[in-house]
């Protein structure tokens, strides 16, 4: 894979040696039939590959999530140019259902999970798409990964930690059986060591499970560690786009686009205008 | 004094010097609060899953009701056109999810309130048009008629209605416990974008309620119908229901169904015991009070789902 490489004609030149398992093409995104959201996204996840997108807060990567997931439907957006492509085949007219069963999960902002349902019937409920099969194997291979649910199996999701949240979401997901996690902002309201925690076990499932993961964080120091490829949004554009270990090297693009310098403190104007946002990036 | 005595101590005395008869005044009143418990029923499952509050429900109950007469009187046997009337629900649950719900998906649920009540309309309106608008009488086989135990009168066809009722519920129950679609459903009351997330169909799930809740029209309908008679009425049980969510909370199975027994026993009682100091019809008044009381004391009802708030 190449360094950063300037705007136009960065997607081709990255895709480089793995297979594309999931292409963006260009695609815009208006919410109620009005307001332009994403203004020509593209992207690509390799086989296998986990790839953070990367931008501050309202830069358009939930929306970029849930055009690939189909949840954008449900919010009134709509992919209105462009193309997605899982496998080579274009998913963006999906509904969110016919999405997971092509393979597709996504783990939404927040966590969402079933408040009122257990932890293991929350697992349980991940397993829709596969019709009751093999439940009790993927059950034990989620407790495999994430122990803590295990022990939380019989409690209320509502009341367990925020952590344990974020992992039964993951949890959840994984039950479905994706090659491909849309993980959104897993790191939100997490102590470090917890955040540390999860994203290790999200590599050892990209690894072992052979899940790709595409990561959308504001968290940018924690998610380029564990990336192979970063994009970065801004303003609803990728702006850049390059090697994880390249982007977390550059001091030009910490400090402009990831409100990040060397020794992670804040420095242009723009960083004091946006104190409240860019705070949590250095968490 | 005279009054205080009245009303306190003299029902609770010709409670305990009859309590044969007064076994029979509650068993009286828990037929009729499996009725309205039936009926709430219906309304939660679907507010629940998804978010609308269906006024239709009453109607529901009548034009099943109606349906399984009118398969009876063209001379299909009992348990043909119980399959039948199923059917017809099923089906309906479908014209409705694709003709009502799916075109309203993301408005506001006014919006779909207003459209439960044009459907309310139109099933009132097509089910006469169907199966004609004269009082029927619906025989089920089971007779209106009654036989004694331990000095106590039993009415059969009550008993088998509350039965049934009883076995209904728990199907249910464990159908929304140990089920995979039924703990979808669950999902979807907790949270719809996230089911939609992994995977579960909102529409398959809105079908599934809205059949579930028409088989409890049925029920509803064939037990009323077959002690009063199938007439318009029926559509007026959906009006003692509304007391019994307020009871309940809007959004709890155990609630519809204990506020239902509560309103029904209650109502009851209070006619025959404490009905003579006030003229009677208290029946005719008693739910809504009640209702009243709790929309003062406790509007979340009996077991309002808590919100969860972690700390
Ligand atoms: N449902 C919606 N309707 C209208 N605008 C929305 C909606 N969701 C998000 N937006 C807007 O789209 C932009 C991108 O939001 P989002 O994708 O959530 O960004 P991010 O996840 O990067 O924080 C924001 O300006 C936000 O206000
Ligand atoms: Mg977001």
């Amino acid at each position: 894979m190449s360094a950063v490489s300037a705007a136009p004609d960065r997607t081709d030149t990255r895709a480089g040696t793995a297979r594309a398992l999931l292409s963006v093409n260009n695609i815009e995104v208006i919410y109620d039939h009005v307001i332009l959201v994403l203004k020509g996204v593209s992207l690509k996840v390799p086989e296998g590959g986990i790839v953070a997108l990367l931008g501050a807060n309202g830069a358009g990567k939930s929306t970029t999530l849930k055009a690939i997931s189909g949840l954008l439907r449900t919010e009134r957006g709509d992919v209105t140019k462009g193309a997605i492509e899982f496998r080579g085949e274009p998913i963006h007219r999906r509904n969110p259902n016919e999405v997971v069963r092509h393979g597709i999960v996504q783990v939404m902002e927040g966590r969402h999970v079933f408040e009122h349902l257990t932890v293991e019937e929350n697992l349980l409920t991940g397993a829709y798409t596969q019709g009751g099969a093999r439940t009790k194997p993927d059950l034990e291979m989620v407790y495999g990964y994430f122990p803590r649910l295990k022990d939380r199996r019989g409690f209320r999701a509502g009341y367990v930690s925020g952590g344990e949240q974020q992992m039964l979401a993951i949890g959840r997901a994984l039950m479905a059986h994706p090659r491909l996690m849309l993980l959104d902002e897993p790191s939100m309201g997490l102590a470090p060591m917890l955040v540390q925690e999860i994203f290790e076990i999200v590599a050892r499932l990209n690894r072992e499970e052979n899940v790709a993961v595409l990561l959308a964080e504001q968290n940018a120091t924690m998610a380029l560690r564990f990336a192979q490829h970063g994009y970065v949004m801004e303003n609803g554009r990728i702006v850049l786009d390059g090697d994880a270990t390249t982007i977390a090297d550059n001091e030009d693009i910490k400090e402009f686009y990831l409100g990040l310098t060397g020794v992670g403190q804040r420095k242009s104007y723009r960083d004091v205008k946006h104190y409240k946002r860019r705070k949590r990036w250095l968490s | 004094m005279s009054l205080l005595y009245a009303v306190f101590v003299a029902p609770f005395v010709d409670m305990a010097t009859a309590p044969a008869f007064f076994v029979e005044v509650l068993l009286g009143g828990v037929f009729a609060g499996l009725m309205y418990s039936l009926v709430a029923l219906g309304f939660v499952l679907i507010f629940k899953a998804s978010g609308v509050f269906n006024f239709a429900q009453g109607v529901m109950v009548l034009f099943a009701a109606l349906t399984l007469v009118g398969l009876m009187e063209r001379g299909a046997p009992v348990p043909v056109a119980l399959v039948l009337t199923v059917a017809v629900m099923v089906a309906l649950a479908f014209a409705i999810e694709r003709l009502v719900l799916r075109p309203l998906v993301n408005q506001e649920h006014i919006i779909l309130f207003m459209a439960t009540i044009g459907l309310n309309f139109f099933l009132e309106g097509f089910g006469e048009m169907l199966w004609g608008a004269n009082v029927k009488r619906l025989d089920i086989g089971v007779p209106d008629e009654s036989f004694q135990v331990a000095g106590v009168l039993v009415n059969k066809l009550e008993l088998s209605a509350a039965i049934t009722a009883a076995l209904l519920v728990a199907v249910l129950a464990v159908f929304f416990q140990r089920t995979r679609i039924g703990r979808a459903l669950r999902a979807v009351a907790d949270d719809h974008e996230a089911a939609l997330s992994i995977g579960i169909p909102l529409k398959t799930i809105w079908v599934i309620v809205w059949a579930v809740a028409g088989i409890v029209a049925i029920a509803a309908g064939v037990m009323w119908g077959a002690k009063s008679g199938v007439q318009f009425s029926l559509s007026l049980l959906a009006l003692k229901a509304l007391p019994v969510l307020i009871l309940g909370g809007f959004e709890s199975v155990p609630g519809a169904i204990l506020g239902g027994l509560i309103i029904g026993v209650g109502e009851k009682l209070g006619e025959v015991y404490w009905g003579p100091l006030v003229g009677g019809a208290i029946e005719n008044w008693f739910a809504y009070v009640l209702a009243l009381a709790f929309l003062l004391f406790r509007p979340q009802g009996l077991f309002g789902e808590k919100i969860i708030e972690r700390v």
